[in-house]
């Protein structure tokens, strides 16, 4: 089944610079009743963005309209704990298409990039560039270049390159799917069942 | 060049390699349960696809299930809905469920082991990330998000790079009270929740080597908590002790061919490893975390770090744990009050955890400001406390043993933790609100948390040896 195509984004940036951001803070677990994949973006930060009486908190950056955008910046370690894939659609389900960080947990990544949410991980200090710069102008905005690999900050042109799988590059870019190139497998799986 | 204990497992599960790809990796048992699979069956329905090998598929409810009155309708609707929905696609694609009421039903990473559906050498997968679990037999077992879920559901394999390998030592002997909880506790306090993110963990070591099989799930299962995609121990007499006569296990013949190849499951002597570490058993307290995220312990009797030990770009966040936890720079944990204890979870409810805590308690009563929950691990956990006697102990010490599910470690259920109360926690994550909302969370080990329900307050185990003798 195709997924989300993702090669270029030039947007402006939510930052959210707290680290260790772990999944029960992306989409707490009594989110997590739905048995479909839609409408967890509701839920997203749900217990920073919202108390316990459902009113906004004022001083949460999802909150704050001088901030909006397709990129999430957010400190070292997003996306630990739970492997629940429901984090990385609640992220998607927001509106945003990429996620940064100067570094990711492991099966978050991959959840993100099963669903067609880039996360690309930067140096410290790229990504602290990237907090000075969105906080001296809220607009300030990032270029995400998947096909040539880079993230560059436009209004100074400073750029990074940044790591990514070419499997799950070649997935993003042309919007395939794991499952579809698996099955094309199915032969080799069943020969190798016989063989054990 | 020998071959680390991973990498031998890793190899004889590669269907295929192919250049530029991830592996393509078979797996033998699927796990799967309510919450991370409605989505997956909803794909292999729109992909008109069968599930591959539903013999290989084994489901369970355990993360919504309430633990009491589990003979009666689930009372909260979207949880009931989720839990009956396992039911209806387990039929319809021809998968076992040990549901709700069966007497196999658990914890999924209590039953996979309890069965004997979890064998050295192995692959497990599931979509939960506490898989790591399964690794204490000498398997790769790992997490896996809903995506992932349907691959497997749909091709028996996974796509998925080989890992580093990382090595942790434990040598030296523990002192009484310090147990595998305080180990892998201080071990994430050492390497941080971050420490271990791209390897595959082997644990190693004497003191690895001197644990029960209760003692190494508890040390696997929380190998996600410092990162790693999962974490191993090399079997031996105790792994195979334990899996012989499950109900699953294999018989006869088949049991001896499955001996020998797993007594070739070691990592060779000059197997190489990314990563190297080492520590030592008597270095170890019994440990509590403070913070919101489990890399965030220290031993009991130590204090709360100070925010200007952290390099200024950390202090933030670290301020912002503090806060939330209600604690401040240098506060010493002992002796704080606290108003719930929960023994369970998929790290510490087992039949061995609740038998130590039944020791401990025997003659003793919990705290008034206390609420203990003691929530078996599975429906044989729970029966075999009740055949020793357990159940009875518990009660008189005020520790009603409840029915089996994940229950208050992540709080999907009733069994939630209210705003701003704590909770010493035998379970795996103490992040923000994971036991309910506001909730404040001190991880340790069943024995400081049973301790500490005695006295009603943060409790150093090792206090009451001077009064009694511990086994």
């Amino acid at each position: 089944m195709a997924t989300k195509i993702f090669k270029h984004i030039q947007t402006s940036v939510v930052p959210l610079p707290i680290e260790n951001i772990d999944t029960d803070q992306i989409i707490p677990a009594r989110f997590l009743k739905a048995t479909t994949r839609d409408g967890f973006g509701n839920n997203l930060f749900r217990d920073w963005r919202f108390d316990g009486d459902d009113n906004p908190k004022q001083d949460f950056v999802l909150n704050n309209p001088n901030y909006s955008g397709k990129i999430l910046v957010a400190g070292k370690n997003f996306g630990c704990g739970s492997s629940r894939e429901h984090a990385a659609w609640a992220i998607a389900d927001y509106g945003f298409d990429a996620v940064v960080s100067s570094f990711f947990a492991d099966i978050f990544k991959g959840n993100a990039l099963n669903n067609g949410l880039l996360p690309v991980q930067v140096s410290e200090d790229f990504l602290k560039k990237i907090f000075d710069a969105v906080y001296a102008d809220e607009h300030a905005a990032v270029e995400i270049d998947l096909e040539n690999q880079f993230i560059r900050l436009v209004a100074t042109g400073e750029q990074e390159s940044f790591e990514v799988n070419p499997y799950k590059k070649a997935c993003m870019t042309n919007g395939y799917d794991d499952i579809d190139y698996i099955l094309s497998k199915k032969e080799t799986i069943a020969e190798f069942e016989s063989k054990r | 060049m020998g071959q680390t204990l991973f990498d031998k497992i890793w190899d004889a599960h590669v269907v295929s390699s192919n250049e530029g790809f991830p592996d393509i990796l078979y797996i033998d048992t699927h796990f799967i349960h309510e919450v991370t699979s409605p989505q997956a069956f909803d794909g292999l329905r729109t992909r008109g696809l069968p599930v591959f090998r539903p013999k290989q598929t084994v489901a369970t409810a355990d993360h919504n299930v309430p633990t009491i009155d589990q003979h009666l309708p689930i009372k909260e609707e979207l949880s009931r809905y989720q839990v009956d929905m396992l039911t209806k696609n387990c039929k319809e694609f021809g998968i076992e469920l040990y549901g709700l009421g069966h007497p196999y039903q658990g914890i999924v990473h209590v039953i996979g082991p309890e069965l004997g559906i979890t064998r050295p050498g192995g692959t497990y997968v599931c979509g939960d990330s506490h898989t790591s679990t399964h690794g204490a037999f000498g398997a790769i077992a790992f997490g896996i998000g809903t995506s992932q879920v349907e691959q497997v559901m749909a091709t028996q394999c996974l796509l998925q790079s080989r890992p580093k390998r990382m090595k942790i030592e434990v040598n030296g002997t523990l002192q009484k009270g310090v147990g595998a909880k305080d180990i892998i506790l201080y071990i994430i306090a050492q390497i941080s929740a971050a420490g271990g993110t791209g390897y595959a963990v082997e644990y190693a070591g004497d003191t690895i080597r001197s644990l029960s099989m209760e003692g190494r799930m508890t040390i696997c299962n929380m190998s996600i908590e410092m990162g790693a995609r999962c974490g191993l121990i090399a079997p031996d007499e105790t792994t195979i002790n334990y899996v012989k006569g499950r109900e699953f296990a294999p018989k006869g013949e088949e049991w001896d061919k499955a001996v020998a190849y797993w007594q070739t499951l070691y990592s060779d002597e000059d197997a190489e490893f990314d990563s190297v570490l080492s520590f030592k058993a008597e270095d170890i307290e019994p440990m509590i975390t403070y913070g919101t995220n489990p890399g965030m312990g220290i031993g009991v009797t130590q204090h709360v770090p100070e925010t200007a030990s952290f390099e200024a770009k950390e202090q933030g966040s670290y301020k912002k744990a503090l806060d939330y936890m209600g604690l401040h720079d240098d506060e010493t944990l002992l002796g704080k009050p606290i108003d719930y204890v929960f023994i369970g979870s998929c790290t510490n409810s087992r039949i061995e955890d609740l038998r130590q805590v039944a020791e401990f308690v025997k003659g003793k009563h919990k705290a008034d400001n206390v609420t203990v929950w003691v929530v078996p691990g599975s429906k044989q956990v729970q029966e075999q406390a009740i055949r020793e006697g357990l159940d009875k102990i518990f009660n008189e010490a005020g520790f009603p043993l409840r029915e089996p599910g994940c229950s208050a470690c992540l709080g999907m259920n009733e069994d939630k933790i209210p705003a701003g109360k704590y909770c010493v926690s035998t379970s795996n994550r103490n992040f923000e609100g994971r036991q309910g909302p506001n909730s404040r969370t001190f991880l340790a080990s069943p024995l400081t948390a049973a301790a500490s329900a005695i006295t009603g307050k943060v409790t150093d185990i090792r206090s009451f040896f001077n009064e009694e003798e511990l086994v």
